[in-house]
């Protein structure tokens, strides 16, 4: 499936996640990683631990709703993969970020960001084995 | 106050989320794809997260302590050890199968698409899972970012 390349709303979109990132960081002191907030929502060591996550998680889910109050329609969500590959890739997904301690936003945002070793280590090594498998499923085994 | 300011950080995150074409994987499998319907947008959200971010960074650590909490929460860890590279590969791997990575597909749920609540479904019992080995070896404490 074809997409169309969108180098200013990408730029745009990409700027508005370091501004949450900035603000996050500023205002409350933490990381912004989706890892880090859905992990620490199953297991909350403090009822302000669970609050400031929970209100962030509610704040991210009207993102698309307020896109859809804006222009009349729902951000584009094309999945050109099977349920079966949502729910294999998804668990993996969840054990390897578990593992490594962080995902795109966590390592890839704000841990590059912050120059941390770890981070640059994580995210050479999550681009490199995200674009060998998906040379793999399309143009090996050809889903 | 501190409610408030979450759900907005949050919200911003939502709508830059959306509009950069990481809920959408299509898109993303699409960055992924050199050999194929290669589409470099990606790299643009990327390149202005981490700038806006690095920029941001400067001027917000350089106080002693956030406007709204104690202290700075910052990883301590520094380990370049075989459970973070391991762990990068597999997210990889579960990324490249499914299009959607956690950052991605969290703000996505408010889209009602069905296809967001399973990959999110499984995502949770992929941590669950890797929770449950962490323990079997318990030297290994998994840290909280």
């Amino acid at each position: 499936m074809e997409t169309a390349f969108t180098p200013l709303q990408s730029l745009g979109g990409g700027a508005l996640i370091g501004l949450a990132a900035v603000l996050l960081m500023g205002l409350h002191g933490r990381i912004m990683g989706a890892t880090g907030i859905l992990s620490g929502l199953l297991s909350p060591v403090s009822r302000s631990d669970f609050s400031w996550r929970a209100f962030l998680l509610l704040g991210m889910v009207s993102g698309p709703v307020l896109i859809m109050l804006l222009t009349g329609q729902l951000p584009a969500g094309q999945v050109p993969v099977s349920t079966v590959m949502l729910l294999v890739g998804g668990a993996i997904v969840g054990l390897g970020v578990t593992f490594a301690s962080g995902c795109t936003s966590g390592h890839g945002v704000c841990g590059l960001a912050r120059l941390s070793p770890r981070s640059i280590a994580a995210v050479l090594t999550f681009m490199a084995s995200t674009a060998l498998t998906v040379f793999i499923v399309r143009h090996v085994i050809g889903v | 106050m501190r409610a408030l300011s979450l759900y907005l950080i949050g919200l911003i995150f939502g709508v830059g989320i959306s509009v950069s074409g990481m809920a959408n994987p299509a898109k993303v499998l699409n960055f992924f794809d050199l050999a194929g319907t290669w589409d470099p947008s990606l790299a643009f959200v990327m390149g202005g997260a981490v700038i806006v971010t690095f920029i941001g960074y400067r001027f917000v650590l350089r106080r002693s302590s956030p406007i709204m909490a104690p202290s700075f929460d910052l990883p301590t860890n520094r380990a370049l050890d075989a459970r973070l590279i391991g762990g990068s590969a597999l997210f990889g791997v579960g990324w490249g199968i499914a299009g959607f990575c956690p950052g991605g597909a969290l703000p996505a749920l408010g889209t009602g698409d069905v296809r967001v609540f399973i990959f999110v479904g499984a995502l949770l019992a992929g941590i669950v899972a890797a929770r449950f080995l962490s323990r079997l070896r318990p030297s290994r404490a998994v840290p909280s970012t």
